[in-house]
């Protein structure tokens, strides 16, 4: 059952991860970041790393993302 | 399009080598030799429930220290990087506020963060988590306060000290250790306690608080970083 749901993440990790590269709009391009943030924290914690994945999932998903929104928001949301 | 092959052809070769790599390890068992001896020993050496803390800090204590100065190398290089001159004259403008419900909400919500992320670091020697991610909660938890106000600050000075007294705390229970009981660098000297009891473990629970001060209040640094240059004005650029 795990394993199952793991390959989905995984898949949808992927495409998530295409995508926060090809969005031009970059808000969408950081949630999208995020998101892989957190799928990320899933797994480890699938692969019984609930210490990781605590780590992973308040950095990576709430404050790196938060400083990539202000980034933006100083600078440009659209790229050119 | 000759381009779009090629990645395509080097992403397969690259994708297909992950795979096999990766392949040939058996995963979840035929653990290493260390791993073996921490899992037999942690116990009786170190009183921490949770093995991760025990190889954290008291196995490689001296390798957390120096992750711990790393990331104060990062703040410090994040605020000498937006320090500008005639800091005290940088203003933070009127802003507009987001509406009554988040304002309101994250009030409420904030003293929960800080409970729960005060629970994992105290928590650490027992249950998963401990100092760093418990910090990056208290963090988040100020980070959701700085979007609710954006015209609000917390004090820098008082983050200084905080951020100072930890990482005396660590940096002193170290040479502690080191000076009058062990012959070691981090030996703990605390009795171990009883298995499983908030009050065991020896010096780890008073290490992980510390860094998990320390680690709360650089990440709040570099937030009220990134913040005031997003909505600060004034100051000599």
């Amino acid at each position: 059952m795990i394993l199952y749901a793991s390959w989905i993440l995984i898949i949808l990790m992927i495409i998530l991860a295409v995508l926060s590269v090809q969005f031009k709009d970059l808000i969408a391009a950081v949630v999208a970041m995020g998101a892989v943030s957190l799928i990320i924290s899933l797994l480890f914690l699938f692969l019984q790393a609930p210490d990781v994945a605590m780590a992973e999932a308040s950095i990576g998903a709430a404050l790196t993302m938060a400083i990539y929104i202000i980034v933006v928001r100083k600078t440009e949301r659209r790229e050119k | 399009m000759i381009r779009k092959i090629t990645y395509a052809i080097f992403l397969g070769i690259i994708i297909t080598a992950l795979v096999l790599f990766f392949a040939a390890f058996p995963f979840g068992k035929n653990k290493m030799a260390v791993g073996n001896y921490y899992l037999k020993n942690d116990i009786k050496q170190t009183g921490a429930a949770n093995v991760v803390t025990a190889v954290t800090l008291d196995y490689r204590g001296f390798d957390t220290l120096g992750e711990v100065s790393v990331l104060f190398a990062a703040a410090a290089g994040v605020a000498i990087l937006f320090y500008v001159l005639g800091e005290d004259k940088k203003k933070r403008e009127k802003q507009v506020y987001p509406n009554f419900i988040v304002r309101v909400g994250s009030r409420i919500i904030f003293p929960f963060i800080l409970l729960f992320g005060s629970y994992i670091f105290i928590h650490g020697h027992l249950t998963p988590g401990g100092g760093f991610q418990g910090g990056a909660i208290i963090a988040s938890g100020f980070l959701l306060l700085y979007l609710a106000y954006p015209g609000e600050s917390v004090n820098r000075k008082r983050l200084s000290v905080v951020e100072g007294l930890a990482g005396l705390t660590f940096v002193g229970l170290g040479l502690w250790g080191l000076f009058t009981q062990g012959n070691s660098f981090l030996f703990n000297f605390l009795p171990k306690g009883q298995l499983n009891m908030i009050f065991s473990a020896g010096i780890l629970p008073i290490i992980y608080i510390a860094i998990g001060f320390k680690v709360a209040s650089e990440f709040a640094g570099i937030v009220d970083d990134m913040m005031c240059e997003a909505v600060c004005r004034g100051g000599e650029k």
